[in-house]
Formats: C-alpha cells, structure tokens, sequence
C-alpha cells in the first residue's frame, strides 16, 4: 500500500506531458514524470518518495519509438528493458539489461527510469555513454538535443520539468565489437558488484563503469590509459586504478580492495578478449 | 488524455470479462484484484518486485503486480491465476509435483504459461532466464522445470540434464 494519494495523468503528447508537469509545479505540487513505476512504487510504499502527481509517459509515441530511422536508432524512454533485449538493435545495449533485475521486472523497467532512478547503478547507461548517444530532453520552455556525455555527470542534469524523451545512437556504434561483464556478490540477479561496458571505436576502446564508485560513470583520463600503447597490459591497470575519479565504494557488496582487484580482472579480460577477436 | 484524481470507477478488463472497479490513484493492482474482485490467486509476497508470487500477465507479458498501479491497467488486458483454466501448464505441476507448499505456485504457473506461448521452442538458457524471475522458498525448482519442459515443444526428453 502507498501510504500517501497523489493524482495521475496519462498525456498522449510530450507537449502535453511538459504542460501539465509546469501548471502543476506552479500550483506548488510535487511532480514526476512516471515510466515503469517499478522505483517509485517500492519506494514510495515505504515513504522514502513522495509526489503529489504523476505523468505517465507511456502513452506518447515518440517516448516508445524503438527503430532507425536513417543512420540514427531512436530508442524512446518509456521502451522496457525486455523490448530492448528481445528486439535487440543494439547488442551491447541488450547484453546490459538482460542483467538488469529480472527477465519479469525487466517488462516494466523503462529506459528512462533505469537512467533516471535514484538507484545508483543505473547499468543501462554505460552502453550508451560510451557509444557517444544523444538524448532529446523537453520541457515547457522546449526541446534540445544534446549529448549524453555532456549532460551525464553522476547523474541526468535535466533542467526544471525537463523530461527524457529518447536516446539516439549512431548506427555506426551499433554494430562496433563490445565487451560487457558484470560480476555480482553472490547471485547471478543482484545489483553489480563491478559492471563494465567496452566498445571499440575503430582502434580506441570506450569503457564505462557501474558498481566502482557511488555513480556510473566514463572517464577520459582512463581512456588514454587503456589506449596508451606503449603501456604492457599491468601498467595499464595499475594506473586506471590510481585515476578512478572518485571514492570507490567500500560496503557490504564488496570492500574497496576487492572492487579494485575485481576493476583489475575485468579489464584484463575485456583487453584479452577485444585482442582475441583481432 | 486519461486523468484520475480520486477514488473513481474505472473497468478493467479480468480474464477476458470488463469488471468495473472503484480504484485511486495510489492503488496497487494485487490488492485491487485481491479485495475489490475476490481474485485471490496472485499472492502477496515480498511486494516489493523479488519473489514473484503476484505474477499475472497484462497483455500476455508476465508483470509482478505488487508494481504496477491499479489505473495503469485500464485499457490492457489482465490474466491471473483463475483464468487460465486447465491450460496445459496446470496439468503439467500436477503431474510433475510442480509445487509444495503452493504459495510460490500461481506466479510459477503465469510465467510459465507466457513463456510456453511466447517462445514455444525456448531452450534452457530461457527457462532459466525467465524462471529467475520467481522464488519457490520450499525450492521446488526441478520439478517446475520438469513441468514446463514437458509442455514446451520438444517434450519431457529435454529434462535429463538440466540446468537449474
């Protein structure tokens, strides 16, 4: 049972959708846009969320796109995580949320709640961090399209009211080799002990990280590292461990030293593997 | 644009029958089917989306109801439990001792049904897959194994060497 009442809208535009998110904001209620619901019902039942509305984007068209159109995949932000895995136009994008939850709570994650959500983890953002995705956000004020990289910084910087509308990957990045690999503490269905995502850029590697410190997150100091070749494989690592950009989390999941061993292992394997497919 | 505010009558669609239903915003699907229609076969569990006892499927898509707001299923067709009617999944537990204590039972029996109509010729890597979704605490698991390979194409000679 929520133990609180809030009203619920269900627009069939994103126009609408940022219309109502507004008016309502002005009559001072707490609002959020409502995709999978999945976070905010198990949290909200224990009150550590609260909304006086929701908006629930799931009846807006451009917000289930999930096709090319062009060289672009739009990939719309009420799309669930088993769509993306069962349509599966973007492998490494499906390989991560296949280990997202469950294969039944995989059918009511979206997209844009995994990214957006306050777990922390929020895997399914790494493949598309590191195949340089844009993200269309809109609010009452308007619409732009921007890079994911510029606007991810521990977390989605949206403007007030501003609501993710969809993801566009290049077609190019698509079809690029990638590594994904996930270790967890003990079960195969867990939040990630460690949750790495490699694509290789023509001859550069792109790799970004969940589980290593409090956010997911991809580092361009790290990049030059793993790319840097005059370094022998244990340099590599040993300095990608020194210029993680943040503390490594330390907790019940796994202490930091074993995060670090574990940082070490996965990156030795994504490197044999991306050197074993050439 | 579909708006609720407060406490209305609003039709839900129940194992192929329009039920009307007075529902709030903050309702939650597995209590609205539980107390307010008297279908009782999606079990509360953990509620919180781990165990998968409230599985029912909207829109043939297996969904843990303790997650879903009642309002968010207007328009959408519900199955539980109860409307499966003899399919073939429920005489494949029975035969194969597919439960014990049964509470885990009708959540098994959703996905199970789902999964057999969806992917018919499903090898074990999605048995398993989907199967995690749900928790059987008396770990009845080779025996829901055995029943739903039995109804899968391909029968019951895929169950020596299984997987779980």
């Amino acid at each position: 049972m929520i133990p609180f009442e809030f009203e619920y809208y269900k627009p069939d535009t994103v126009e609408e959708a940022v219309n109502l998110y507004d008016s309502l904001s002005n009559k001072n209620k707490k609002v959020i846009y409502y995709g999978g619901g999945t976070e905010f019902i198990s949290m909200a039942r224990r009150y550590n969320m609260y909304a006086d509305a929701v908006i629930d984007i799931k009846a807006i068209p451009e917000c289930n796109e999930f096709d090319f159109d062009g060289d672009d995949l739009y990939i719309g932000s009420a799309v669930s995580l088993s769509q993306i895995a069962d349509i599966n136009k973007f492998p490494l994008l499906s390989l991560v949320v296949k280990r997202i939850a469950d294969h039944t709570i995989q059918d009511k994650i979206t997209l844009g709640g995994n990214i957006i959500g306050t777990i922390i983890y929020k895997e399914s953002i790494l493949p598309l961090l590191i195949a340089n995705s844009d993200v269309v956000l809109e609010n009452k004020t308007g619409k732009r399209r921007v890079s994911l990289n510029k606007v991810f910084n521990k977390k989605l910087l949206l403007d007030e009211g501003e609501m993710l509308v969809q993801v566009i990957v290049k077609k190019e990045y698509v079809n690029f080799p990638y590594q994904h690999v996930k270790r967890t503490k003990n079960e195969k269905i867990d939040y990630p002990l460690l949750s790495v995502s490699a694509l290789k850029d023509n001859d550069t590697i792109n790799v970004a990280f969940s589980g290593l410190c409090e956010y997911p997150f991809r580092a361009k100091k790290i990049e030059k590292i793993l790319n840097e070749d005059s370094l022998a494989k244990k340099d590599k690592i040993d300095e990608i461990i020194k210029n993680i950009p943040g503390e490594i989390l330390h907790d019940v999941g796994g202490t930091k030293e074993y995060r670090k061993f574990m940082l070490g292992a996965i990156i030795s394997e994504i490197l044999d593997s991306f050197q074993e497919e050439e | 644009m579909l708006k609720i505010l407060d406490s209305t009558v609003i039709t839900l669609n129940v194992n192929g029958e329009d039920r009307k239903v007075v529902a709030k915003p903050s309702d939650i699907l597995l209590y609205t089917l539980r107390n307010e229609l008297g279908l009782t076969g999606a079990k509360p569990g953990c509620e919180n989306g781990d165990c998968g006892a409230c599985t029912v499927l909207i829109d043939d898509i297996p969904i843990k109801s303790c997650l879903m707001l009642t309002v968010e299923a207007i328009g959408k067709r519900i199955l539980t439990v109860e409307g499966l009617k003899n399919a073939p999944i429920q005489k494949s537990f029975v035969e194969n001792w597919g439960f014990q204590c049964g509470y885990c039972t009708s959540g098994f029996l959703m996905v199970c049904h789902s999964l057999s109509k969806m992917h018919p010729d499903a090898d074990d890597v999605t048995i398993q897959d989907w199967l995690q979704s749900n928790i059987c605490r008396c770990t009845g698991y080779q025996e829901i194994e055995y029943a739903i390979k039995s109804i899968l194409n391909g029968g019951s000679s895929d169950i020596e060497g299984s997987t779980f």
